[in-house]
């Protein structure tokens, strides 16, 4: 009897080894690829690109790409196979390329991603001397630059697209109300809200069910009042009064002021605020450069202006000058590459003066790089906005490895309340204390 | 694949019968083991689609498998049992939400298994005897289990909208039959809401099961009962329910299983962050593990899970074969 029981054991652990090798090999199969001295030449290679989703569509990105793609295989030989992929699979897919090391050579990454992925290891470090064969630090805006891994680390990538937060108005529902330019202040932005919300029009529409649009402004919120989500050592502070107070602020627009559109509590698929705005249903909307989108939607340029976000009336004690996060996607490395140099030379391609004013310009986003500003296009009125806001008031997200888990439960929380004040709880300080509260224990625990 | 079949080999015979038994020759064993030959790539297969993952995923489970060990999974330290005590401290806030969602989830299940089975054995009982347009008004029926569960509930996504939808439309706008117009997709009617889209994609299955069932009854039984002077209600109760014991058996244990275990209906309807009153456990485990990317105790919450549907299931199959023998 034991001995059988042994032996069988003994057969279940060899099947589990047989099917062990089977899955290797498999694997294995799929990784081979040419690899290259870093000091050979790299014409000939193929190296695998994932976009991020820039355009209004997959099929819009990899028209957008192919010319810039197709004009550096031409260039230095090295072909490159595109993907482009979601933004609601991208990290996923980061993620899954990590665990298993068979991934792209390079990817673009959300910029708030930055010290997560740099917490995994996945990323090549991008080191001094890797900057300087790529291009010059100085030529990169010194914010977007931040916003590339924690401090103190080597960076994980390089910016390519930015941008920041501004405030969108419809400058025919202002003329109509009598309102003769975009507010500076908090208050003076909900006086003009109330007098703009009347019959089915509101004075300021939310993306209010969509987590990183309600992180980012809980951010933005929280610094100006002073508050910080996470002490010097990276432990969470939700609960502080300024940050109470921010979020409170916040969940006021649709709960206290009455200026936002309870139905915007539902709105969750980071288009249906900008198409409120675009359709005139709301006459204010906080937003990252939304031109290229708001022509697709029907609206003309004339019919709307773009102000910084306003600042409280008076400053709290500690408050910071800040009105936006910095925005953007990142170009990084994989660390197993088997195309370092090439997928080097891929990068500093793609942040080149001339490939930055091409791609920022058809997606309606900023150059990251300062030499691109020439280009007139970056010159209107609406740009220069992005662009002092980028180059003043903006800070990175909270550079540390749980920056995701942050979006996460801070976003949740808004959500929440939202969907608590639009249908009519009253949001008291203690009922923002214990929703805070609880997404702090999330966090901690989680990490 | 030699080795894979070993795992097959029936418990071997008591010495006595050994002892009795002919010495295995070449060919006796090559014919002996053509069976198991035959069944390895069917064994390999299930080993690496279904075995191999559950256990790499209890082994996750006692791991502390954060963002910081992904690149190198197996170097992840170990956590012993502190996932499971993380989940089942029910005075923290993810224990308390794990239990919240317990109980949310259960109520789901029961009242769309309920509801689905009752729906869906009314339907196939109505069309038991044949009539004009029966074939079609079948196939009509199965429409919602052929489509794609994305497309689906995408719609009903779209026609729960406070200020688009459908449904606010016909009973505010045309029928006024509230005055305030109600959220669906946040606050506590997001409950009914994925319930509603749930029955309406599980009561078909429910229907073709039920009704595939019946074809099996036959109808001299109905008309010796009608001629006993049985009435419709009667022959129901008396003929169809009994028969239909075994089928309901399984069905209501597979949709149960489906419900409990159901991920596209809440996340296409909410997002990744449901309403509380609509928050299941599916959801839960997939914000630990891919929102949060602790994915040892995204395993750990599947494992529970895992364990309560095994005993779930188990009680299930004990209970009911205790009910027949008992009847029998």
């Amino acid at each position: 009897m034991h001995k059988t029981a042994r032996h069988h054991r003994f057969a279940a652990l060899a099947a589990v080894i047989a099917a062990a090798l089977a899955l290797s090999s498999c694997s294995s199969s799929s990784g081979g690829g040419g690899s290259s001295s870093p000091t050979g030449s790299i014409s000939g290679q193929t190296i695998t690109y994932w976009a991020s989703d820039q355009g209004s569509s997959i099929a819009d990105d990899v028209q957008v790409l192919t010319p810039e793609l197709n004009a550096f295989t031409k260039q230095t030989g090295v072909k490159v196979d595109l993907q482009v992929i979601g933004w609601n699979d991208l990290l996923n897919r980061i993620l899954a390329a990590t665990a298993s090391g068979q991934g792209p050579d390079v990817v673009n990454i959300g910029n708030t991603w930055s010290a997560s992925l740099q917490a995994t290891g996945a990323f090549l470090p991008i080191t001094s001397q890797i900057m300087s064969q790529i291009g010059d630090t100085g030529r990169f805006l010194p914010g977007a630059l931040a916003a590339t891994g924690a401090a103190g680390k080597p960076p994980v990538g390089v910016p390519i697209y930015s941008t920041a937060y501004g405030l969108y108005y419809n400058k025919v529902e202002f003329a109509a109300a009598g309102i003769t330019s975009a507010p500076t202040t908090w208050e003076q932005l909900i006086a003009d809200g109330q007098k703009l919300t009347h019959g089915s029009q509101w004075g300021l529409t939310l993306e209010a069910a969509q987590t990183p649009e309600n992180a980012h402004a809980a951010f933005v919120f929280s610094e100006q009042q002073g508050g910080s989500w996470f002490d010097s050592s990276g432990n969470p502070t939700f609960t502080t009064p300024a940050n109470v107070a921010a979020i409170k602020e916040l969940v006021g627009f649709m709960g206290t002021d009455k200026i936002t559109n309870p139905s915007d509590a539902e709105n969750s698929n980071g288009t249906e605020a900008l198409q409120e705005f675009a359709s005139g249903k709301a006459a204010m909307l906080m937003w990252q450069p939304a031109g290229a989108n708001l022509a697709k939607y029907g609206m003309q340029s004339s019919a709307y202006g773009v102000a910084p976000l306003p600042f409280p009336a008076t400053a709290p004690a500690g408050a910071q000058h800040i009105d936006s996060m910095v925005g953007g996607i990142n170009l990084s490395v994989f660390a197993n590459t088997k195309h370092e140099a090439a997928a080097l030379a891929f990068v500093k391609f793609m942040t080149s003066q001339q490939t930055e004013i091409s791609l920022n310009k058809t997606y309606g986003s900023l150059p990251s790089v300062t030499d691109a500003y020439t280009d007139p296009a970056f010159q209107t009125a609406d740009d220069k906005v992005f662009q002092n806001v980028l180059a003043s008031s903006a800070t990175a997200m909270p550079e540390i490895a749980q920056e995701s888990q942050f979006e996460t439960v801070i976003g949740a929380a808004l959500k929440t309340l939202y969907a608590d004040a639009a249908s009519g709880t009253a949001i008291t300080d203690s009922l923002i204390q214990s929703t805070l509260n609880s997404a702090q224990q999330q966090m901690a625990a989680g990490g | 694949m030699a080795l894979a079949a070993e795992t097959d080999r029936p418990p071997s015979p008591p010495p006595a019968a050994r002892a009795r038994r002919k010495p295995l020759t070449w060919s006796r064993a090559r014919h002996k083991a053509l069976p198991y030959l035959l069944l390895a790539p069917a064994v390999c297969f299930e080993l690496l689609v279904h075995i191999v993952p559950m256990l790499v995923g209890i082994w996750i489970s006692f791991k502390q498998l954060t963002v910081f060990f992904i690149r190198n999974w197996s170097s992840a330290p170990d956590a012993g049992l502190a996932n499971y005590r993380l989940a089942l401290k029910f005075n923290s806030a993810i224990g308390q939400q794990l239990l919240h969602s317990f109980y949310v989830t259960l109520g789901y299940t029961v009242l769309v298994v309920a509801i689905s089975w009752f729906l869906g054995t009314g339907a196939s009982v109505l069309m038991q005897n044949p009539f004009r347009g029966r074939g079609t008004l079948r196939t009509y029926f199965l429409i919602p289990y052929a489509l794609p569960a994305y497309t689906a509930t995408i719609t009903w996504e779209f026609m729960f909208q406070r200020d688009h939808g459908a449904v606010n439309q016909i009973i505010v706008r045309d029928l006024h039959l509230t005055s305030h117009v109600p959220f669906w997709l946040i606050g506590g009617n997001s409950f009914a809401a994925l319930v509603i889209t749930a029955v309406w994609r599980t009561w078909p299955f429910a229907f073709l099961v039920v009704t595939a069932g019946m074809q099996s009854i036959p109808t001299d039984l109905y008309e010796a009962a009608a001629v006993d002077g049985a009435g419709v209600w009667q022959g129901i109760r008396k003929i169809t329910m009994p028969s239909l014991r075994p089928v309901n058996q399984v069905l209501v244990l597979v949709l149960f299983l489906w419900n409990f275990n159901d991920f596209s209906t809440p996340f296409v309807l909410f997002g990744n962050v449901p309403p509380q009153q609509a928050d299941l456990l599916s959801l839960q485990i997939y914000d630990t593990s891919f929102q949060t990317w602790n994915f040892g105790s995204g395993s750990a919450m599947s494992v529970l899970l895992l364990l309560f549907l095994l005993i779930v299931t188990a009680g299930y199959l004990v209970a009911t074969r205790r009910a027949r023998s008992a009847d029998a």
